[in-house]
């Protein structure tokens, strides 16, 4: 049982590593969008610095949308999907090593990198560890519930702005938990409810994602 | 007929069945829709009385409100159509909630306009990121997503199963958008606006209020089963009886 | 009676442009999805029906042709 998530697991990673470009293409996207914002709105620091933890958050959720379709579509076109599902493994294992891989080859970079961009917008410590904290709990929702409207759009024509019409609606009470954390903490209420409640998430997204994802590829291949 | 289908709702599960009954039906619950309409203007414009602090601009409530009930009554039902289509393997469940869809949607729209053009004069902005509004916005997403989904996929049953999934996911998430979207609301928001105050209503308003929504629920049903009719004759081209019904409605016109 | 005359109802006590905004976006939507509901209906038993036909028409054929 374990064995197949640890064998797609090492395979997912392993591709992801061969096509590290894609990787950095992603992380440059965030980088980019974030620093669009200072342009579109002014530098002026103190706007900056009220917009920064909405913008840093946005521009992650948009980077993980757009790595979304590369989820499955390479396992599509080869016919190792159909494969796994063909297996007498249960998919819900192997879809969530897939999405695990995922987190770990989009959501990590750029967590990483969001300490540097808050730098830009000139945060100040404590919001940028809440910061950090936020996305480590709230970007597995991302891939999950992201895993699960990739799944349905596999193999459709245009399926890359239908995703985002799927997915991005269910992606706000992340947004608001997510870039409400480090408000909270500016504001002084602290961010352990936001956080709470995004880790919350993470788990019932856990529970639940990877099965409608197993469904959705299913129908997608039968 | 056996007997013991004779009380069996599950007869009309079947396309074959529910096709002719859904004909029979829509002119019935259309021309409801139509009465309860009438009564509900009439109640709303001759009988309900000038709001004391709101004055004439109150009766866009007469729509607004059972357009926003009615938008969220409909997307329950395409959810529980959708697990129906999921744990009982029936074809004319998703054939239901793709119908349903469209009214929906167009229903959440009114819900948007309405609040728009009520807003304006009351509270001084077409909008406001208040919670309701917020989430209705997204609803309509939601709504969006669901029917572009359906439309992309050519495979009948991949779109049902695909639709389906997506409509229960939805499901779950509306009421967590709702308390996301309320939670950042008061924390986002001063108290100048405040929508959740209910205001007074006198009964006649109330009455005019609701016999309005009932007729939201009369046209839904009578324009989603007119809607849901040539859904299901599509689907069964291939089936002896949609060629009788092809055949006699040609010997019709 | 709450209005004086039919000109004060139409005013609506100065909010005529958001009462009947409201109202008439409302029922021109309803007119509207009634009509696509209507033409749908047409369009998908006329191409169902000339499908039908045309299948018939090559069943005959190959009927002749054997």
């Amino acid at each position: 049982m374990l064995s197949v998530f640890l064998e797609v697991l090492r395979r997912d990673l392993l591709l992801a590593w061969r096509n590290r470009a894609d990787v950095l293409v992603t992380l440059a996207f965030f980088t980019i969008v974030a620093c669009l914002f200072p342009f579109g709105v002014g530098a002026e620091p103190n706007l900056l610095r009220t917009i920064a933890p909405g913008v840093l958050w946005v521009a992650a959720l948009l980077a993980t949308l757009l790595s979304l379709h590369r989820l499955f579509a390479q396992d599509h076109t080869d016919g190792v999907l159909e494969q796994l599902l063909l297996s007498p493994e249960p998919p819900v294992l192997w879809v969530l090593a897939k999405v695990l891989a995922h987190w770990l080859t989009t959501a990590v970079p750029l967590i990483v990198a969001a300490p540097a961009l808050a730098l830009l917008f000139d945060m100040t410590q404590s919001a940028t560890m809440v910061l950090v904290l936020s996305l480590l709990l709230g970007t597995p929702i991302l891939s999950l519930l992201g895993g699960v409207g990739a799944a349905l759009t596999l193999g459709l024509r245009g399926g890359g702005m239908l995703l985002a019409l799927l997915v991005l609606p269910l992606f706000v009470p992340i947004l608001i938990f997510g870039a409400g954390a480090v408000d909270a903490d500016l504001a002084g209420t602290g961010a352990a409810a936001h956080l709470m409640l995004l880790g919350g998430g993470s788990l019932a997204a856990l529970a639940l994602a990877p099965w409608a994802s197993a469904a959705a590829l299913r129908i997608a291949v039968e | 007929m056996e007997t013991g289908q004779r009380f069996s709702l599950f007869r009309y599960a079947a396309p074959q069945q529910f096709y002719p009954l859904a004909g029979r039906l829509a002119p019935w619950f259309a021309a409801a829709a139509v009465v309860f309409t009438l009564i509900g203007l009439y109640l709303g414009f001759f009988v309900a009385p000038t709001d004391a602090v709101q004055g004439e601009v109150y009766r866009v409530i007469f729509i607004h409100v059972p357009a926003a009930w009615m938008s969220m009554f409909v997307y329950l039902i395409m959810a529980f159509w959708s697990a129906v289509g999921i744990v009982f393997n029936t074809r004319l469940s998703a054939m239901m909630a793709q119908a349903l869809a469209p009214t929906g949607a167009m229903f959440c729209f009114v819900a948007l306009w309405t609040g728009a053009l009520w807003g304006r004069p009351t509270w001084g902005a077409y909008w406001v990121w208040d919670a309701r509004l917020t989430s209705q916005l997204l609803l309509l997403f939601l709504y969006f997503g669901f029917m572009a989904l359906t439309r992309a996929i050519e495979d009948p049953r991949r779109a049902d199963k695909a639709g389906a999934i997506l409509a229960l996911v939805g499901a779950i998430n509306v009421p967590i958008i709702y308390f996301s979207v309320k939670w950042w609301n008061t924390l986002h928001q001063g108290a100048s606006v405040s929508l959740t105050k209910a205001p007074s209503m006198a009964t006649t308003m109330l009455m005019a209020m609701l016999v309005m929504a009932l007729a939201a629920w009369a046209y839904t049903i009578a324009v989603v089963l007119w809607r849901v009719r040539p859904l299901i004759l599509e689907r069964e081209r291939h089936t002896e009886w949609v060629g009788d019904v092809l055949e006699t409605s040609e010997a019709r016109a | 009676m709450i209005w004086q005359s039919w000109s004060d109802f139409w005013s609506m006590g100065g909010a005529a442009f958001f009462v009947w905004g409201s109202y008439g976006v409302t029922f021109a939507l309803i007119a509207l999805e009634l009509v696509l509901v209507l033409r749908r209906r047409k369009q998908v038993v006329h191409r169902l029906q000339r499908l039908r036909q045309a299948m018939k028409a090559s069943a005959r054929r190959k009927e002749i042709h054997q």
